[in-house]
């Protein structure tokens, strides 16, 4: 069989989902971003649930979500998402509502509105980019960054003893009652990518249910930040941020 | 025995040359284009070794751009 006979239609088993629209992304080359938003889109797609989703995107790299994605979105000050999300979700109980933020928007200048958005149980999800940076501003240090990484402003490695030590927020959240699903995934392999996406899969059907306040983390990858190749930074992580972040169920609360 | 046979294709300009698909695949089907580059100026992935494919889909899952399209025959 020719390769033009197997590339037929019929044949085809994967192609990019219909909601990830055909702008080309502004991130960096292997940025996880990427594959984060390629999973939203296939699984609003095949939840049938996209007239009834709407995402809150944050201040940092992936400011410009709505453009990629074809579903409603509205734009958040730095870190407010999940107030925004509250009122969205509060005001259209029906609808299924995400955040969409990144570790400096969550864990830094949006603390508060994280931490009481999800002690108020508040019926929406929070997708967390945790790449250990600040992004889009050049490679800041952020709360998540690990003691001795490197950033432009630990260009010594992060000092515990001056910087204080790397915040694990997603732990933090599980301990509030308001939480019903917390759970932290990677995408850099394509099991991760699968446990990635049946994890989104499973906080947005609790959206919908009404089930609490669903907190997903991703730990992800900055190469441009991180002065590494894609590949180098997927290694990198696996022998670095997990051994912080561990990858796994944190709490779920809801019955399969 | 029944044989899978499988086959991709790369939206060149979509591509962005970061070569997470080709760690991705098991069978070693994929590769960036040595000399080659896009209208982004990036060195597209293209199949370098098309008999090897098996349409197992793990480049398109790791593409954080979504160019690849999977194709896959079972031939009896
Ligand atoms: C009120 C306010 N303060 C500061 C900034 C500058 N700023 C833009 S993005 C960003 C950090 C984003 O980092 P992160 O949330 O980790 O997202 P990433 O870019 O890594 O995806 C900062 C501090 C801003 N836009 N608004
Ligand atoms: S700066 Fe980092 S987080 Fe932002 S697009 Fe580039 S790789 Fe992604
Ligand atoms: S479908 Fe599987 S075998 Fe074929 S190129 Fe992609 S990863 Fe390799
Ligand atoms: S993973 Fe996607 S963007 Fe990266 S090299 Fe492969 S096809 Fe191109």
């Amino acid at each position: 069989m020719t390769i033009e006979e197997i590339i037929k239609p019929e044949n085809r088993v994967y192609a990019k989902p219909r909601l990830l629209n055909d702008n080309n992304m502004h991130y960096c080359p292997g940025c996880s971003h990427g594959v984060v938003h390629r999973l939203i889109a296939e699984i609003v797609e095949e939840m049938g649930i996209e007239d009834k989703t709407i995402g809150i995107a944050p201040v940092g790299c992936a400011v410009f979500a709505y453009n990629y994605v074809d579903i409603d979105w509205i734009e958040a000050a730095h870190g407010r998402a999940p107030a925004i999300a509250t009122a969205v979700k509060r005001l259209n109980p029906s609808r299924m509502v995400f955040t969409y933020q990144g570790d400096g928007d969550l864990a830094a200048i949006g603390t508060c509105e994280t931490i009481h958005a999800a002690n108020r149980g508040e019926n929406i999800v929070i997708i967390f980019i945790n790449n250990g940076i600040y992004g889009m501003t050049g490679g800041q240090m952020a709360p998540t960054t690990l003691e001795g990484m490197k950033t432009s402003t630990t260009p010594y490695g992060r000092r515990i003893d001056l910087n204080g030590y790397p915040l694990n927020i997603t732990s933090l959240v599980a301990q509030l009652d308001g939480t019903c699903y917390v759970t932290r995934q990677a995408v850099h392999t394509p099991a991760a990518v699968r446990k990635t996406k049946n994890a989104i899969k499973q906080a947005f059907q609790n959206s919908m249910d009404g089930k609490g306040t669903s907190l997903v983390e991703i730990v992800s990858t900055c190469s441009s930040g991180w002065k590494m190749t894609p590949v180098q930074a997927n290694k990198w992580m696996e022998e670095n941020m997990f051994a912080k972040y561990p990858l796994g169920d944190i709490k779920n609360t809801v019955k399969q | 025995m029944a044989k899978v046979l499988g086959a991709v294709t790369v939206n060149q300009e979509r591509c962005k040359g970061c070569d997470l698909c080709v760690v991705a695949c098991p069978t070693k089907v994929l590769a960036l284009q040595p000399k080659e580059v896009n209208n982004k100026g990036y060195h597209f992935a293209y199949m370098q070794n098309p008999e090897a494919c098996i349409g197992c889909s793990s480049c398109a899952t790791v593409c954080p751009d979504g160019c690849i399209e999977v194709y896959r025959v079972i031939v009896k």
